[in-house]
């Protein structure tokens, strides 16, 4: 019965969504209050029958449902809890209904926010997210319902993916899908712009919030994901360029230029076809990397279901949102071109120009290396997986600059910058970054490397140019800087901190494969790992065989690891678990390879410096956005009536330049 | 309308017909040449084993699984769980050409997700590689006791495939065979 609810509650959603798409743009056309009035209450029911379908499903995964194919596919009595609920997303059609989940939540807080919007822009945003929760509430319905019954239903499900058993699958998806499809707002708004044919200041105040938030999701997201890969995997390796991979990261850094470029459309009311067409890029990069998870067409250790129907019918769908979004974009964009001045090198607007064009190219790079495989084949050249070596080739030199452009960025001014300003705030950061970034390594993990010093000093730059910029805005001053600016800060840092991290782990990380019989040790970056044997553990739903191993550091204990190997009694799947030490400054990671022969294993130790700092930069920039996002400069219309918004638009304008 | 911001609609569409050619390359179903073919002549060095080279009469006798692999091929990595359930449920040892790889690179290989096969045959330069007609990395054979090749699988095995194909047909040739 329940399951039943959730199907038809599905169905009601997207009979929602229709009135939510098709009402408020017939009253756009014919300038009808009543029609366009519809949008908010259509999204909010949408919104209840949306969470009505997922808690349906929950439901069904919660009291082992296995009537329902779906549950019986991806869950098993002696799952855990908490790992029965997070199954809902564990494949492809429960991935499917969390994306639309997410899709209303947001639609739900435009609609919230609506008042302060003018009613025409709210309700065409609104139409527009309502689209495309049709194609994919159609795509649900009709290719891969969740809800599909299994008769007669078997008496055990067949288990989630090992793999996916783990923390990080309960806080990852959740958090990248928040940020895939938070990029459907400002995508949503950058089609409001092309119909109604307005980028103004007011356009972009409205828009930034809505990207910040979503680019600080989407920021968690791939963060998490990376952390989840690290500790899973058992490969001690943090980004493989795998992608599934390369899919959350494409639209990650076509987000951080529409940030950027955002920026520079509402201070200096330039680059505006060029804001308007990033956020269509940044969304159609997320529906493409729906599309790569979906359709099979990429081999990858992700990819979900690879059913050729299901990759027909995304790829029809990206064709007419983007290609139909790209078209309006050709016929509307040239109003948006009036008379520009010429931008000047040394300015905050140059600076950030070519911030753009270093993610951009970045983006197509990778984007190149990622659909490669099928462009070989297209052309008759075989098929090729392209591995990290290519992705290193490209992606480093083209983001280095960036990192040092990161420091420039708060020295800049709008218009034009002296150069002798620049020269004079900028070389004691340059000094404390050279000490500091050629220092910590030979302080913690001893001389090596100039590559990855070179980085380290990059990522010092980085941190302490964003720190001389906070120290010298506080002196002499009583209140607190806004906290726009600080958000700023704080992701650069973070930024700075991501940089020192993958420099020094990649300079200075080792690792070695060993035979290990109990009682031998091996030595790894003055560490002795000693392996003390190993017992047989029964956990909920697998038997492992744990290893015992004791790290020494100068004679001196400092850890006993244990790492493990699982073997799902459900699936027959064996399951590396490593174990790991960690720390500020390193982390020793162990994981059991295979038994060999008497009671010897093959044993993987890993030594990663400075790991730690990957994830602390991606959680700094995320909090920066969230910072950013909870100034008062975006909610300072709220009570004011919503129309004046556009009217004050001019004489903001005026005050800002 | 400019002729430039036509541009990115040119460069979505050339994208879409792409990914749609990439849709239709179904790598399951394109045929071979080699099924009821007799396996064809090699003779190569192993790897990480015990014994020194391994030929084509070694197939002969039994029914086997030859697995084409390599460790820079993702694929390999997805159906590698499977290769080992194969050969647990259906008795039958499988025997893993390395293709184009490096011995240090193949061996880590195997260390870090274990190793499926029972001997593996080592191929640097792909040449019986290409006798044996791999277009993909993986690809996976079924070979009779008369050496005989019976089934082709290009691309990674899934556990449909597997369930649906692999499986019985392994099943019914070793019933034909007793």
């Amino acid at each position: 019965m329940i399951p039943e609810i959730g199907h038809f509650a599905l169905i009601l959603a997207l009979g929602l969504a229709l009135i939510q798409t098709v009402v408020p743009l017939y009253g756009f056309a014919r300038n009808r209050a009543d029609c366009l009035a519809v949008a908010a209450p259509a999204a909010i029911g949408q919104f209840a029958m949306l969470g009505v379908a997922f808690v349906s499903l929950g439901f069904a995964f919660y009291a082992n449902d296995f009537s329902v194919a779906y549950v019986a596919a991806n869950s098993h009595t002696q799952l855990p809890w908490f790992y029965r609920i997070a199954a809902i997303w564990g494949a492809h059609e429960g991935s499917l209904l969390l994306w639309m989940m997410l899709l209303s939540c947001w639609s739900l807080a435009v609609a919230a926010a609506s008042r302060t919007l003018p009613r025409e822009v709210a309700s065409c945003v609104l139409a527009v997210m309502g689209s495309v929760s049709v194609g994919f509430l159609m795509f649900t319905l009709f290719t891969s319902s969740p809800f599909t019954r299994e008769f007669p239903a078997p008496g055990e499900g067949r288990d989630l993916n090992p793999l996916l058993q783990d923390p990080g699958l309960v806080f990852h998806p959740p958090m990248l899908y928040m940020g895939y499809v938070g990029f459907c707002v400002a995508f949503a708004f950058a089609i409001t712009a092309l119909i109604t044919g307005r980028v103004d200041s007011a356009w972009t105040r409205w828009t930034r919030p809505w990207t910040i938030a979503a680019w600080a999701f989407l920021t968690l997201g791939v963060t998490l994901g990376s952390w989840w890969a690290y500790n899973e995997l058992g490969w001690g390796g943090w980004w493989f360029w795998d992608p599934v991979e390369n899919a959350s990261f494409m639209p990650w850094l076509v987000g951080t230029a529409l940030i950027h470029s955002l920026a520079v459309t509402e201070k200096r009311g330039i680059f505006k076809s060029w804001t308007v067409l990033l956020a269509i890029t940044a969304f159609a990069l997320s529906l493409l990397g729906t599309f790569l998870v979906r359709s099979g067409v990429l081999i990858s250790v992700h990819a979900f279901a690879t059913d050729p129907a299901r990759g027909v019918y995304i790829l029809a769908f990206f064709t007419i949102v983007i290609g139909g979004s790209l078209l309006l974009y050709a016929i509307r964009a040239p109003k948006f071109e009036a008379g520009t001045e010429p931008v000047a090198a040394l300015s905050r607007e140059g600076l950030l120009l070519l911030n753009n064009i270093f993610l951009v190219v970045a983006a197509a790079g990778v984007l190149l290396g990622t659909l490669y495989p099928i462009l070989a084949d297209s052309l008759g050249m075989g098929r090729i997986s392209v591995g990290p070596p290519y992705f290193n080739k490209v992606f480093i030199p083209l983001t280095a600059p960036l990192v040092v452009l990161v420091g420039a960025a708060a020295v800049m001014a709008w218009k034009r910058t002296r150069a002798e300003l620049l020269r004079s705030r900028l070389w004691a950061p340059l000094i404390i970054a050279i000490v500091v970034g050629v220092a910590m390594p030979l302080l913690t993990v001893g001389p090596g490397a100039l590559a990855a010093i070179a980085g380290c000093v990059l990522g010092c730059w980085a941190i302490a140019t964003a720190l001389e910029d906070i120290v010298r805005r506080c002196r002499g001053r009583r209140i607190m800087l806004p906290r726009h600016v600080l958000g700023m800060a704080l992701a650069h840092i973070g930024v700075g901190v991501f940089v020192i991290g993958i420099s020094l782990v990649s300079g200075f990380g080792g690792e070695h494969d060993v035979r290990l019989a109990p009682g031998e040790s091996t030595s790894m970056a003055g560490h002795e790992f000693t392996f003390m044997g190993t017992r047989h553990v029964e956990g909920p739903n697998f038997v492992a065989e744990v290893g015992d191993f004791v790290v020494r550091k100068d004679g001196e204990q400092i850890a006993e690891l244990y790492p493990a190997k699982r073997r799902y009694n459900a699936s027959g799947q064996t399951m590396t678990e490593s174990d790991i030490d960690i720390g500020i400054w390193r982390d020793l990671y162990v994981s059991l390879g295979e038994p060999l022969s008497g009671d010897a294993w093959s044993v993987r130790i890993y030594y990663r410096p400075f790991i730690r700092w990957i994830w602390a930069g991606g959680f700094l920039a995320a909090i920066g956005g969230l910072l950013a996002l909870s100034d008062k400069r975006y909610r300072r219309r709220a009570d004011a009536p919503a129309r004046r918004a556009v009217a004050t638009d001019r004489n903001d304008k005026a005050a800002h330049a | 309308m400019r002729w430039r911001l036509v541009v990115p609609v040119v460069v979505v569409l050339m994208l879409v017909v792409l990914l749609g050619y990439g849709l239709t390359r179904r790598p399951d179903i394109l045929p071979s040449a080699f099924i009821d073919k007799p396996a064809p002549e090699f003779d190569l060095p192993t790897l990480a084993s015990d014994r020194e080279r391994i030929e084509t009469s070694d197939l002969k006798g039994g029914i086997t699984l030859v697995n084409v692999w390599a460790s820079w091929c993702v694929a390999c990595r997805s159906e590698h769980a499977l290769i080992t359930q194969i050969s647990r449920r259906t008795g039958v040892p499988v025997i893993g050409l390395n293709y184009k790889d490096t011995e240090k690179a193949a061996l880590r290989w195997l260390g870090r997700y274990g190793n499926p096969f029972a001997v593996v045959a080592f191929d640097p330069d792909g040449a019986v590689g290409l006798d044996w007609g791999v277009a993909a990395v993986p690809e996976t054979f079924v070979v009779d006791e008369q050496g005989i090749i019976r089934y082709k699988v290009v691309g990674a095995i899934t556990p449909e495939e597997m369930n649906k194909n692999l499986v019985p047909r392994i099943k019914a040739l070793k019933q034909s065979a007793s």
